[in-house]
């Protein structure tokens, strides 16, 4: 038995959109080094859409693998629909993921809500605040379900 | 990609030929259970003990001073528990161990505080030894038993276990020695190494899995664990597992035979490896350079995360493992890096290999061109890396 799925061990070993973009109109960073996962994502925004979007991930084959399906679902989408995105979606689209990764996914939703509040934020964009709860919080309330 | 090049025998080895051998008999021709008195029965019953006395002579031993068990984990319970009560009549409710035991060990032990016992987890150094002076410094009157591993599954180092031994005996002070990663690897003698009571698993040595012993010095109370039937001296109920007892013996018998051998090899080929691995910028060698198992290598690369790195080997043929938390399913990384005090984030990249005599100098070679290409991959795309580079992150080894 595997211990991932196939297309888990396929954006794992053949990552889409890895990289980093040095003109990144937004950039959300999450998770920590000392809990062993932390997932960073570049947007570019062009008319509201995501033109481009890059990641870097420190952590075990299903970060990267979220990282890589997440950055795939939101590329060529408007912000409001990506920040509809949720971890069950990139869980599933992933073909599941066991148990006990899916913070992994959690992760992934919470990086590209980060890279778009870093956009709104850049730009002087009004949002809904409510939108975007603590991240820090977020990421303890996690941890503690691991 | 055919080739699978497995260097994880910490975890379990390959059975040998021999114990494979020793144990089909007993499958449909010596079936009988020993307990019975006809032909059949003592037939099986003479392989037992055949087998007990063959592995006894080759840990120093007397025959019936070895109980056979389920594996190391039960071995270790019992020992444990059995010194603990034994203790515990004689006022005696205080322990002492390490805290990079294995968790069969220190499990026992949480459980054990539960009802009352008092135990000391000594610090191990940086390195993984422990000294006999610092158990002694750590021993008290009501102290019933030192429990204290032969040789680290993790990291692989070799601790001073006869001198910590004479100190017990000194003090008349039961000593325990969880030997399942050692039995079969280093030279083990339960006499020389002043043990009362010691765990041994016969997988970790070309042998089956589900069998183990607890040899138990004569003379030192053994309390049981399964009820039942009177086999193993009214010490261990349960009809014998005649074959794995039997692949056990034989299995043993093969790694005592060419023991001084293999390590010569197997140091050799740890040692290259090591030199390999240790050319990664920002790697360290976990536990001493030197006392440590002949097969075992367990290093850390900073940056990455320990789980990507074993399956993007595995991917190219190579089975290790990690201490990381992802592979553990808990969100701390291994107790063992972490009694040697490494931070949480450098523990989080850690790689054992561990070695047996099936291992050629060919496949050596090819991990050491292999890992440092995973590892470069990895830190291209991770954010804690580029961090360490740019100077924002300070690096930690």
């Amino acid at each position: 038995m595997a211990l991932y799925s196939e297309k888990v061990m396929d954006h794992f070993q053949n990552p889409r959109n890895v990289g980093k973009l040095d003109d990144a109109d937004g950039i959300g960073e999450v998770g920590n080094a000392k809990c062993g996962d932390i997932m960073k994502i570049y947007i570019k925004v062009r008319d509201g859409i995501i033109a481009d979007v890059k990641f870097n991930t420190f952590g075990c084959g299903s970060a990267i693998a979220s990282s890589s399906m997440a950055a795939e679902m939101i590329k060529g989408k408007p912000l409001s629909e990506a920040l509809t995105l949720t971890n069950k979606a990139v869980a599933e689209a992933l073909d599941g993921l066991p148990a006990h990764k899916m913070h992994c996914s959690v992760l992934a939703e919470e990086a590209i809500r980060a890279a778009i509040k870093d956009y709104y934020d850049k730009n002087g964009i009004e949002y809904d605040h409510a939108q975007f709860p603590d991240a820090a919080e977020e990421e303890e309330h996690i941890h503690e379900e691991g | 990609m055919a080739r699978t090049i497995y260097v994880d025998n910490a975890a379990t080895t390959a059975m040998n030929e021999e114990a494979v051998a020793a144990m089909t008999p007993c499958f449909m021709e010596n079936y009988g259970n020993p307990s019975s008195l006809h032909t059949v029965g003592q037939r099986a019953k003479e392989a037992l003990e055949n087998a007990r006395a063959e592995i006894a002579g080759l840990l120093g031993a007397q025959p019936g001073e070895i109980y056979f068990t389920s594996g190391g984990s039960e071995a270790d319970n019992q020992a444990i528990r059995s010194a603990a009560y034994v203790g515990l009549a004689k006022g005696k409710k205080h322990i002492i161990s390490t805290a990079f035991e294995h968790h069969a060990v220190l499990y026992t032990l949480k459980k054990l505080e539960k009802e009352g016992f008092e135990v000391t987890y000594l610090d191990v150094h940086s390195d993984g030894l422990i000294s006999a002076a610092e158990v002694e410094a750590a021993l008290r009157e009501d102290t019933a038993l030192v429990t204290i591993m032969y040789a680290n599954n993790e990291v692989g180092t070799i601790e001073p276990v006869r001198e910590i031994g004479a100190v017990c005996r000194a003090h008349g002070v039961l000593f325990h020695c969880d030997a399942v990663q050692a039995v079969g690897h280093i030279p083990v003698d339960v006499v020389k190494d002043n043990i009362d009571m010691l765990s041994v698993s016969a997988h970790k040595f070309h042998g089956p899995k589900g069998v183990g012993l607890l040899y138990c010095r004569k003379g030192v109370p053994l309390k049981s664990l399964i009820e039942g039937g009177a086999q193993e001296r009214n010490r261990r109920a349960g009809t014998e597992n005649i074959a794995g007892i039997c692949g056990m013996a034989a299995a043993l018998r093969v790694a005592v035979s060419h023991l001084q051998e293999n390590m010569k090899r197997e140091s050799y080929l740890r040692d290259k490896l090591i030199a390999g691995l240790e050319s990664i910028p920002h790697s360290k060698l976990n536990g001493h350079r030197t006392v440590r198992l002949p097969g075992n290598v367990n290093m850390c690369f900073e940056g990455i995360e320990g789980e990507s790195l074993l399956l993007l080997l595995d991917a190219k043929g190579i089975c290790a493992s990690s201490g990381s938390a992802c592979t553990s399913g808990s969100l701390d990384p291994s107790h063992v890096l972490l009694a040697l005090g490494l931070p949480h984030e450098v523990a989080h990249g850690s790689l054992r290999l561990s070695l047996s005599e099936y291992n050629t100098e060919e496949e050596i070679d090819y991990i050491i061109r292999e890992v440092p290409k995973v590892v470069e991959y990895l830190r291209s795309i991770s954010p804690v890396w580029e961090e360490l580079e740019n100077g924002t992150r300070k690096h930690l080894i």
